[in-house]
């Protein structure tokens, strides 16, 4: 064989050494290391949050060995469904939408979202409900629907990208909204602060945390929200046994890790841990 | 291959092309202003002038355009002083963060060129200028910088390309261009390959529209033969 | 500016190893792009039209659509693509790809477009003479490329692919998107993390302007050590 032809074959296959994976039993746990307090990164690089702890308790009572990888919010369900890792903890909420792509377990926190503005903003007048459950067709869902059109028309409203939030602002059910996206919670939050978002929409833990931890003057409005948009709580994104077949290995192993994730998380809701983990994390009991 | 939705995506597809060819041109029109301004003190005298200018090239050439983006977009807004300023104005907008951005981007590139345009003009017709009793600044605006814009278009017209693409980094500061919207639609319908072909044959048309424009002009001031 | 520290507190570490990272990243695109341009060169230069379609087809896709579809492209599609080649060649099974080779596989197809320029440029530029010369010595093609061809190419080609690499090692910026922990994610996350972005996107400029300014001492030292006695 010619030299050249040997450089090339054995580029290619130190690239084929490479990308190969021993499916072992380690269990890869994606998360984003940008939200706190569900997930984020501290200055000695490492994961902490919510719910990275809550990721090695459901892992010891699963008896397998997990490891925590990070990854950008907009490419997680892709990366998921590449088989890049085999489970999403990163604040993922239960929607419709994205069980068409992937499954999830059952859920295992609540992540309530508000509207928050600076402190001196006029939206901080907005009467509304204090709940808004969208699921609820009635009086009040449509009254405070009204009043939120009216209140965000014409503002910039700020929201990270690929959410249930940003879905809810540009599902038509406030009117038409200017909305601004951001790859991270943290970037929506910067500019909160700087003054170029009149409003964010977000977990209300994002808010609490940031004000918390930057000392500004965060201050939440109108009503916290439930229901439709909203998803059903938090939940583990796993992939669904479908996409690789049940006849498969692969397809196997995908449908065994949903069933092992859910007898976890129903164990450690029954042995408290995982309030007790967000009373530590939220400052109140998140759990469902 | 899913060609309803490539066809269904084209309309906002089209609408974000317009936010993406008004900061192109717009960024382009500042970056020759720049360019021409930071070429000129390059090849002047001032010793202090010129090493301003090599840095400010050596900087906006040796960093990523992102980078660059981020420090204007989010580094400049944490700072009270300015967010109180009359600047503030401009800097709140995103549209004008990323012009700033790229137009200082495409001046350290443009300035580049126009240099090397300037320091490869044949001697000839610059002693030509001086022994008719041309005034210096004469000499400049007439057989300089005619000459420089002459040799330097081919090599701009690769600048304008790239500051095309540069545009697509505007969808990292909430702008939603071409490649912002392209972005959405793949992560919503996960057939990347559809949408690629899409706006990428939208940017591609667009590459060959500049390059037929570059060409016309080098026409128009080709020499008479 | 504590923050910058080494250890337990400061960033400086990850930033640190985010660097290795952008670099190791570039390199490996720099020689998939070497990979490529190793195909789609000689394609361009032959005389064969169909072939010269297939390169120029190549390279103006992927000089003309912004980095960041292209890397998109990769990231959504990527295994798909893959797989379908594998296929290709008999493999029918699952690939699973890391992030790395991803990231490094997205921009170096970008990178051998541009290389592939060069290296054109370079072969197109060697002197009719030379060819001619070698041929009347009688030296069989494969010994013609290697000795006479290929240095001469290597000497023309270095200065613009010290252009090349420049432009590999900084669209490393845009592959946040594939979870690869490189400088601009790293700042990203520190910038947000201490809500500090000016801090950290400066520093990570001085750190890729630190990278360029090594870069290019090393790819001087090699562009003279070719233009040895010329």
């Amino acid at each position: 064989m010619t030299r050249i032809r040997k450089v090339i074959l054995s580029i290619f296959a130190f690239l084929f050494l490479i990308t190969s994976n021993t499916y072992a039993d380690k269990v890869r746990i994606a998360t984003e290391g940008a939200y706190p307090p569900w997930n984020s990164k501290s200055s000695d690089g490492k994961l902490i949050g919510f719910e990275v702890e809550l990721a090695n308790v459901l892992c010891g009572y699963m008896g397998h060995e997990c490891t925590i990888v990070e990854q950008d919010w907009d490419g997680m369900i892709p990366a998921l469904r590449m088989r890049k890792y085999d489970a999403i903890m990163a604040g993922m909420s239960i929607t419709d939408e994205r069980k068409k792509v992937i499954t999830f377990s059952q859920g295992y926190a609540d992540e309530k979202a508000s509207l928050a503005v600076m402190k001196g903003s006029d939206l901080e007048s907005m009467k509304t409900s204090k709940v808004l459950n969208l699921n609820k067709k009635g009086g009040s869902t449509s009254k405070d629907l009204k009043t939120l059109t009216a209140a965000l028309s014409g503002k910039q409203v700020c929201v990270q990208t690929g959410t249930i939030h940003q879905n809810f602002l540009e599902s038509g059910d406030v009117g038409k909204v200017n909305v601004r996206t951001y790859k991270t919670q943290d970037d929506v939050n910067l500019d909160l602060s700087s003054g170029r978002c009149d409003v964010a929409l977000a977990a209300i833990s994002s808010f609490t945390d940031y004000a918390k931890a930057s000392g500004k003057n965060v201050v939440l409005v109108g009503p916290e929200y439930r229901g439709g948009h909203f998803g059903n709580g938090v939940g583990v994104g796993l992939r669904q046994e479908a996409q690789f077949g049940s006849g498969t290995a692969m397809g196997k192993r995908d449908g065994q890790l949903l069933k092992d994730f859910n007898k976890a998380i129903k164990k450690a809701s029954k042995e408290g841990k995982i309030s007790e983990l967000a009373i530590k994390w939220f400052g109140f009991d998140a759990s469902m | 291959m899913d060609f309803d939705l490539m066809i269904s995506s084209f309309p906002k597809l089209l609408n974000a092309t317009l936010i993406t060819l008004k900061l192109v041109s717009l960024s382009l029109v500042f970056g020759i202003f720049l360019g021409t301004f930071f070429a000129i003190l390059r090849t002047g005298k001032n010793k202090f002038l010129k090493n301003f200018s090599y840095y400010y090239s050596y900087i906006f050439r040796g960093t990523p355009m992102l980078v660059q983006l981020f420090i204007i977009y989010f580094g400049l807004a944490q700072i009270e002083y300015l967010r109180s300023s009359f600047l503030w104005v401009v800097l709140k907008e995103p549209y004008w963060c990323a012009i700033i951005a790229f137009a200082l981007n495409t001046g350290a590139y443009t300035s580049e060129i126009l240099r090397s345009a300037f320091e490869t003009i044949d001697k000839g017709c610059i002693e030509a200028g001086q022994s008719l009793g041309i005034s210096r600044k004469n000499i400049f605006y007439k057989i300089k910088f005619p000459i420089a814009i002459r040799q330097s278009l081919p090599a701009y017209s690769n600048e304008m390309i790239l500051m095309l693409k540069g545009t697509s980094l505007a969808s990292t500061v909430t702008l939603m261009d071409l490649t912002g919207v392209a972005k959405f639609i793949i992560s919503t319908t996960f057939k990347p390959i559809e949408i690629f072909i899409a706006a990428g044959s939208i940017y591609l048309f667009i590459t060959f529209l500049i390059h037929a424009f570059i060409k016309t002009i080098e026409k128009k001031l080709e020499y008479p033969r | 500016m504590e923050l910058l520290v080494f250890g337990k507190n400061g960033w400086g570490d990850e930033l640190f190893f985010a660097t290795l990272m952008t670099l190791a990243v570039a390199i490996a695109a720099m020689l998939i792009g070497f990979l490529f341009a190793l195909i789609f060169t000689p394609l361009k230069i032959s005389k064969n039209k169909i072939l010269n379609f297939i390169a120029n087809f190549y390279t103006t896709i992927v000089r003309g659509v912004p980095e960041l579809l292209v890397i998109y492209l990769f990231f959504f599609g990527g295994s798909n693509a893959v797989m379908f080649v594998a296929r290709i060649f008999g493999y029918d099974g699952f690939i699973e790809i890391n992030a790395f080779i991803t990231g490094a596989f997205s921009i170096g197809i970008i990178s051998g477009a541009y290389s592939t320029e060069v290296f054109r440029g370079a072969y197109q530029s060697i002197k009719h003479g030379q060819f001619e010369a070698s041929k009347v010595l009688g030296l069989k093609e494969n010994l013609s490329f290697f000795k006479v061809i290929l240095p001469q190419m290597l000497r023309l080609a270095i200065p613009n692919i010290a252009n090349v690499w420049q432009i590999t090692l900084k669209d490393t910026a845009l592959i946040s998107v594939t979870g690869l922990v490189e400088i601009m994610r790293q700042s990203h996350i520190a910038a947000g993390s201490t809500r500090d972005p000016l801090l950290f996107y400066s520093f990570a400029a001085v750190l890729y302007l630190i990278l360029t300014f090594f870069s290019m001492k090393v790819l001087n030292k090699l562009e003279a050590h070719y233009k040895r006695g010329y």
